[in-house]
């Protein structure tokens, strides 16, 4: 990267990211987030303020949800980390909680729904079935600037119907 | 990029860690969950040489209810330097021991934070909005901090020095974090005012009745966040008295909460709304924490207990 001053030490990272291991060598000073954007060129992982207040950079480490933005990179090497690229189904299409946020118009401008998506994919890993109370609590993290939250509600529990379904819940 | 650049420590053992901190001193600072530090690199407002990352430190990574705790005291949960919040939060033995942990944890932030944010760590940072430090210090805990020259325990009372300021001293790491659990028949709650839930609490009060065995009011202290640069602990037993706890004044005790707290004012409040919120919410703090101590009783090893909030 052109922001690397020439005499800064690199640190060779490798990450497991959605199954594949990628490798890059960076500065101990890049976050996560930068990483999977700038260097592996994962660009789905947003970031919106960069002091973990939004929650647009949230990806899953180790299968649980963290700010991708309050992390170096290279406190995770040889991570699994699962990215909103990550949160699709088998064959490539949409995942389930993908799929339930274009069923419920669970998005406008976009900026926040890849946090959105992994933080919800895990919470239902943990609870398959939330109320509608438990829906909100489990998003009340993220923040959304456009579609005050009632769609995005919807689509948590939306999501929980069609993991149901296609049996990706374990009984 | 956001943070300024730094010379990256993994040390694999924390005596290994321990001396780095202790030959590195000023220069140094632990990365432990980032959750606080991070922001402070990404806004630059803090720019340390070296960070020794101490969360691949498995030694240092438990939660435990011991029955004695490591100062020789009576029972305890006894929390390591590398336990996230969550593991705390979600440790069933700790939750029976202590319900006040998950109870106070549910308001640190959101689950996402907590699962990266260390207890310790939050302890040592040392906010005076930190839930974590209230706790500790309405349960008498204590810090254990080592450096190469050896280990010292330090209680609650001396180790909150002022804000985002504690006892540690460069060159030391803080390895665990003791909270006793309180003796008798004792109750606990965790009530808060934030603007919007998971925020920084505008007023939070954790609260402690200890009753006897005909449920009269032996003991009834609480501890407060965001009124003070440090947190505050106040026993209130004088203006409850020692009556039956069913018919205690609670809200006595709350009017000398508030006649006695000095807060400050700021964006968010004025000082006089937040002493109204350190009334209103010790009355309603020590009410919760009278109904647990009963269920303490009566449930003392099947260990649920109702939340309280
Ligand atoms: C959006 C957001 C909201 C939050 N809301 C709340 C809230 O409502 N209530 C609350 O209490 N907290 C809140 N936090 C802070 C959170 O609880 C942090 O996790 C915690 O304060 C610091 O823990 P950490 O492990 O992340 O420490 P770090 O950020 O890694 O470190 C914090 C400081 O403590 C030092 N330190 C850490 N561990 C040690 C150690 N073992 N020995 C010596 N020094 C050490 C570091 O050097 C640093 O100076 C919030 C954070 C965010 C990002
Ligand atoms: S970009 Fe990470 S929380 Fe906002
Ligand atoms: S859809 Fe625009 S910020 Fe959420």
């Amino acid at each position: 990267m052109t922001d690397i001053p020439a005499d800064e030490p690199l640190h060779e990272v490798t990450v497991v990211v959605n199954g594949v291991p990628r490798a890059a060598a960076v500065p101990a000073r890049r976050l996560l987030s930068d990483f999977l954007r700038h260097d592996l060129g994962l660009t789905g992982t947003h970031v919106g303020c960069e002091h973990g207040v939004c929650g647009a950079c949230t990806v899953l480490v180790d299968g649980r949800p963290i700010r991708s933005c309050l992390q170096f990179a290279v406190m995770h090497d040889g991570a699994q980390v699962t990215t909103v690229e990550g949160c699709s189904s088998g064959d490539g299409g949409l995942g389930p909680v993908q799929q339930a946020f274009r069923d419920c118009h669970g998005l406008q401008c976009g900026f926040c729904t890849p946090g959105f998506v992994t933080t919800i994919t895990a919470y239902l890993d943990e609870n398959p079935q939330p109320s509608e109370d438990e829906a909100r609590e489990a998003i009340a993290g993220n923040l959304c600037r456009c579609t005050g939250y009632q769609n995005i509600v919807a689509s948590v529990l939306r999501a929980a119907e069609l993991r149901g379904s296609t049996g990706e819940v374990a009984q | 990029m956001k943070p300024s650049p730094f010379t990256y420590h993994r040390p694999g053992t924390t005596e290994a860690a321990v001396g780095l901190l202790t030959e590195l001193g000023t220069d140094a600072k632990v990365l432990a969950g980032g959750q606080s530090l991070v922001p402070l690199l990404n806004m630059r407002l803090a720019a340390p040489p070296h960070l020794v990352d101490i969360n691949q430190l498995q030694e240092l990574n438990y939660v435990r209810a011991t029955g004695t705790s490591p100062d020789g005291a009576g029972p305890a949960v006894v929390v390591g330097a590398a336990a996230r919040h969550a593991d705390v939060e979600r440790d069933p033995a700790a939750h029976q021991a202590l319900p006040l942990l998950r109870r106070a944890l549910r308001h640190v932030a959101h689950p996402t934070i907590r699962n990266r944010g260390t207890t310790v760590g939050s302890i040592v940072h040392a906010d005076p909005a930190g839930e974590m430090t209230a706790v500790l210090a309405l349960l008498d805990g204590s810090v254990e901090l080592r450096s190469a020259n050896g280990s010292r325990r330090v209680g609650a009372a001396d180790f909150f020095v002022g804000p985002l300021e504690s006892a540690a001293e460069p060159g030391e790491l803080a390895v665990s974090a003791t909270f006793p659990v309180p003796p008798g028949q004792t109750g606990t709650a965790w009530l808060e005012v934030a603007r919007r839930h998971g925020d920084y609490a505008v007023c939070g009060v954790g609260a402690l009745v200890t009753v006897d065995a005909d449920h009269r009011v032996v003991g009834a202290r609480a501890a407060y966040i965001s009124v003070d640069t440090t947190p505050v602990v106040l026993d209130l037993l004088d203006a409850v008295g020692t009556g039956p706890a069913d018919t205690a004044d609670w809200s006595a005790a709350g009017r000398l909460a508030a006649s006695t707290l000095r807060p400050d004012a700021d964006i968010h409040a004025t000082a006089e709304y937040r002493r109204h919120l350190a009334a209103v919410l010790t009355g309603r703090a020590l009410t919760a924490a009278a109904l647990d101590a009963r269920g303490r009783g009566v449930n003392h090893h099947t260990g649920e207990t109702e939340e309280t909030a």
